[in-house]
């Protein structure tokens, strides 16, 4: 899985630092990992466009732009429409994560989570799209 | 307690009072224009508190906070609508989440299971489902897609309200996007609601970034056109195209006080400090007295008492921004006062209008709470005994809706807070038959109205026929009373039949420091609070008469009666002609009481008898007089209170003071 030289690059897009925080230290725990996070949807148009990213990690509910918005720019955008995304989210948003499905999020997992759940669906992405 | 612990309560609690805020400002708008903001906020504030209770690990609290938003989350996407009923229930719980933060406090486990179990019931029985209107069809599916359910929940909501659904297509730079974007958002907000901010995928040239701002308005496209820069394209025309009165700029989130919060017990060490540093003044005046007796004023003696008196005015200054510092606006007191009384009212179907005065009067942070519970009593009191049902109501004549002023204003070094109700007033007869019922009164005693109004405040007192769930909690007005009186405050009624009843507690502004009368008894000296006293006389014993079994002295025609100190104390003393008196209390409570001699007036600083002398009533505290000297200091309502108790034949309960 590692055989690329670049070490792979995650935006983590979350406004509560707490969780921000606890996924970035799931992610690096995993290993070869370069984590960039933004604290809000405006942050994460203005962080996009000056690296490359291998996967996004985002939240639905945040303030200026939500999650499903920040999907569908990505999505609908030729630059970034191959880029996997999935969303971190609480269960009481059933019914947003169903719609950010169905604008292109690979996966989706629940807060509150196990570290070794997010782990697995982050493994699978990376299976998936062959990163 | 731990400062963890500390920091978890002063956030709760703080985060609670906005909840509470917010729960009034609902309560307040839902009927005519609840702002969909203040749902929002109040969500977010129970998503914050159930994220700090997580961190601190209290898994009760963090359990009741995310119920709470959840059902906060069903009304903000419109799946439960808010009703009275809904109100009252948040207001239910707020509370429930109080004692669970106050259970912290004093480290006791609680059980909100049945709380949470609750919630969700309620949930289940309010949720119907928002049947909004159908918006497919009416706006694009590409839009409708990217929306969150909140999100398009207020679309719907906006569409059913008539407003116009307008999107604004907007060009910005990359850099700066967030700042333009922001600026662009408070205009649409000025002008309606902002629901949806979508960022564009195509057509954008490089270095720009372009957004669809979907928002709704009153406005004609027109004049939209002339605020904001961008295509605007109409997705829903308005249905009331009414042009309508400008709408008062959004305040901005950003704070502008630059206060922080601290810990009152810092303030009460300050003050301790500055308390022995009066005494070292004391002591430094003193001896520039002494020198100036052996040295005349030569320069030495001039420095000195210049050095003095600096030390002094600096030190009072310091002292008064100490004081100022601790003053917090009854309003606080007040706006928690209005929470119970409108949620009571409700619960024991009785409709009350509340009106308070004087909300800005400031008094200490300490004595605003220790002020809350008597208040709290009284007010129960009267909704519960005073005001009447509202058929009884009617057949004297009086508005159906009964009537509550909280009323505060500061006399003197006072504050006086006021509970006035327009109900059946205190039942003079009732109240004797119940005295003599628990032999608190002599039946052959000749009691005048007050007198006998005035035994509610005592122990053991009650009128209830029946414990009322407000009410009936076990405490009696003797416990306002005596709270008020450690406070260094006193109590007082009036009351007419069938005009209502107006409760009067009168407290000093401040603590800590206070100017007080040096006496002497025997051997024994004691410090009176000045705000206590009225005047100092002396007194030929010859002049003192014997009058029902008191001892009277005439001051300018007026009657006053009169008790020895070294009577209450049974202090041996020196027998002589005359004594001096001490004016205290007010109106027809006042008092002579005799003492030897006066020794001077004095800043003192009062503390408490700790532990061992805590249940000792007749002292308010003791003093340092600055020649290493502890003197007591005497709580002066508690000594009218017993002496009048004394004089009127009630046999008081406590223990103390005996009067020989």
């Amino acid at each position: 899985m590692q055989r690329e030289r670049r070490s792979k690059s995650i935006l983590i897009v979350e406004d509560s630092a707490t969780t921000k925080a606890l996924i970035k230290a799931i992610v690096e725990e995993m290993g070869d990992f370069n984590t960039v996070e933004a604290g809000s949807g405006f942050e994460a148009l203005k962080i996009l466009p000056t690296q490359e990213f291998d996967l996004v990690i985002t939240d639905i509910n945040m303030p200026d732009i939500n999650g499903l918005e920040l999907i569908s720019f990505m999505k609908n955008n030729p630059r970034y429409n191959n880029l996997p995304v999935i969303i971190v989210s609480t269960e009481r948003s059933e019914e947003d994560i169903k719609r950010g499905m169905s604008l292109g999020a690979m996966a989706y997992i629940t807060k509150p989570f196990k570290a070794y759940e997010l782990q697995e669906v982050i493994k699978k992405a990376i299976v998936y799209e062959g990163i | 307690m731990k400062a963890s612990k500390k920091e978890f309560i002063a956030e709760a609690e703080d985060l609670l009072f906005e909840s509470q805020q917010m729960i009034l400002e609902i309560q307040d708008t839902y009927q005519t224009a609840l702002n969909p903001d203040t749902i929002n906020a109040l969500f977010r504030s129970m998503h914050t508190l159930k994220g700090l209770s997580g961190l601190f690990g209290n898994q009760d609290i963090t359990d009741l906070s995310h119920a709470l938003e959840s059902l906060l989350d069903d009304i903000r996407l419109g799946r439960i609508d808010v009703t009275d009923d809904v109100v009252n229930f948040l207001f239910k719980n707020l509370d429930a989440l109080r004692s669970a933060v106050d259970g912290v406090k004093e480290d006791k486990e609680q059980n909100l299971t049945e709380h949470i179990n609750e919630i969700k019931s309620f949930r289940e029985s309010m949720k119907e489902g928002a049947i909004g209107p159908d918006i497919k069809g009416l706006i694009d599916d590409s839009i409708i897609k990217v929306l969150s359910e909140y999100e398009e929940h207020r679309l719907k909501a906006n569409i059913k309200d008539g407003k116009g659904i307008y999107l604004l297509k907007a060009i910005l730079e990359l850099s700066t996007f967030d700042k333009s974007l922001e600026e662009l958002t408070k205009i649409i907000k000025s002008k309606g609601e902002l629901i949806s901010t979508l960022p564009m995928s195509t057509d954008i040239p490089d270095g720009s970034i372009g957004f669809n701002l979907m928002f709704a308005s009153d406005n004609r496209l027109s004049e939209l056109k002339d605020e904001m820069k961008g295509d605007i394209e109409v997705l829903v025309q308005s249905k009331r195209m009414m042009p309508q009165p400008q709408k008062k700029e959004e305040p901005s989130l950003k704070t502008t006080t630059t206060t922080i919060r601290v810990d009152i017990d810092k303030l009460d060490r300050i003050l301790n400090t500055i308390g022995e540093l009066t005494l070292a003044k004391d002591a430094v005046k003193r001896i520039g007295t002494e020198i100036a007796e052996v040295q005349r004023y030569s320069p030495f003696v001039r420095d000195v008492h210049k050095i003095s008196r600096t030390f002094e005015r600096r030190l009072a200054e310091l002292q008064d921004e100490v004081l100022e510092i601790r003053m917090v606006p009854i309003g606080q007191i007040f706006s928690r006062l209005a929470q119970v009384i409108r949620r009571y009212s409700r619960e024991i179907g009785k409709k009350i209008d509340l009106t308070l005065y004087g909300e800005d009067t400031e008094l200490d942070k300490s004595l605003a709470e220790e002020i809350v519970d008597p208040l709290m009593h009284i007010v129960r009191n009267s909704i519960d005994h005073g005001i009447e049902p509202a058929e009884e109501r009617k057949m004297k004549g009086k508005k159906e809706h009964g009537s509550i002023v909280l009323k505060s204003f500061q006399k003197g070094s006072h504050v006086v807070i006021e509970v006035t109700d327009d109900g059946g007033g205190i039942d003079v007869e009732k109240v004797k038959k119940k005295a003599i019922e628990k032999g608190l009164l002599e039946p052959d005693i000749e009691l005048g109205e007050r007198e006998i109004i005035d035994l509610i405040f005592t122990p053991g007192f009650s009128t209830k026929e029946v414990a009322s769930k407000i009410s009936g909690r076990g405490v009696g007005m003797d416990v306002v009373k005596e709270k008020l009186s450690t406070l260094g405050g006193y109590t007082e009624v009036y009351t007419k039949k069938d005009s209502g009843t107006t409760f009067t507690l009168t407290l000093p502004i401040t603590l800590a420091i206070i100017k007080a009368l040096i006496v002497r008894v025997g051997k024994e000296k004691f410090a009176l609070p000045l705000t206590a006293t009225s005047e100092t006389v002396v007194i030929e014993h010859k002049d003192i008469q014997t009058i029902e079994w008191k001892n009277v002295y005439y001051i300018r025609g007026e009657m006053l009666p009169i008790i020895s100190l070294w009577k209450i104390f049974n202090i041996e003393t020196e027998q002589s002609d005359r004594s001096f008196a001490v004016v205290v209390g007010f109106g027809r409570r006042k008092l002579g009481l005799l003492v030897d001699e006066f020794l001077g007036q004095q800043e003192i600083v009062i503390k408490s008898l700790g532990e061992y002398l805590k249940g000792l009533s007749g002292f308010a505290g003791a003093a340092e007089t600055g020649k290493h000297e502890v003197i007591l200091v005497l709580d002066i309502e508690s000594v009218i209170e017993k002496s009048l108790a004394k004089q009127v034949g009630i046999d008081s309960q406590r223990e103390g003071i005996s009067y020989v």
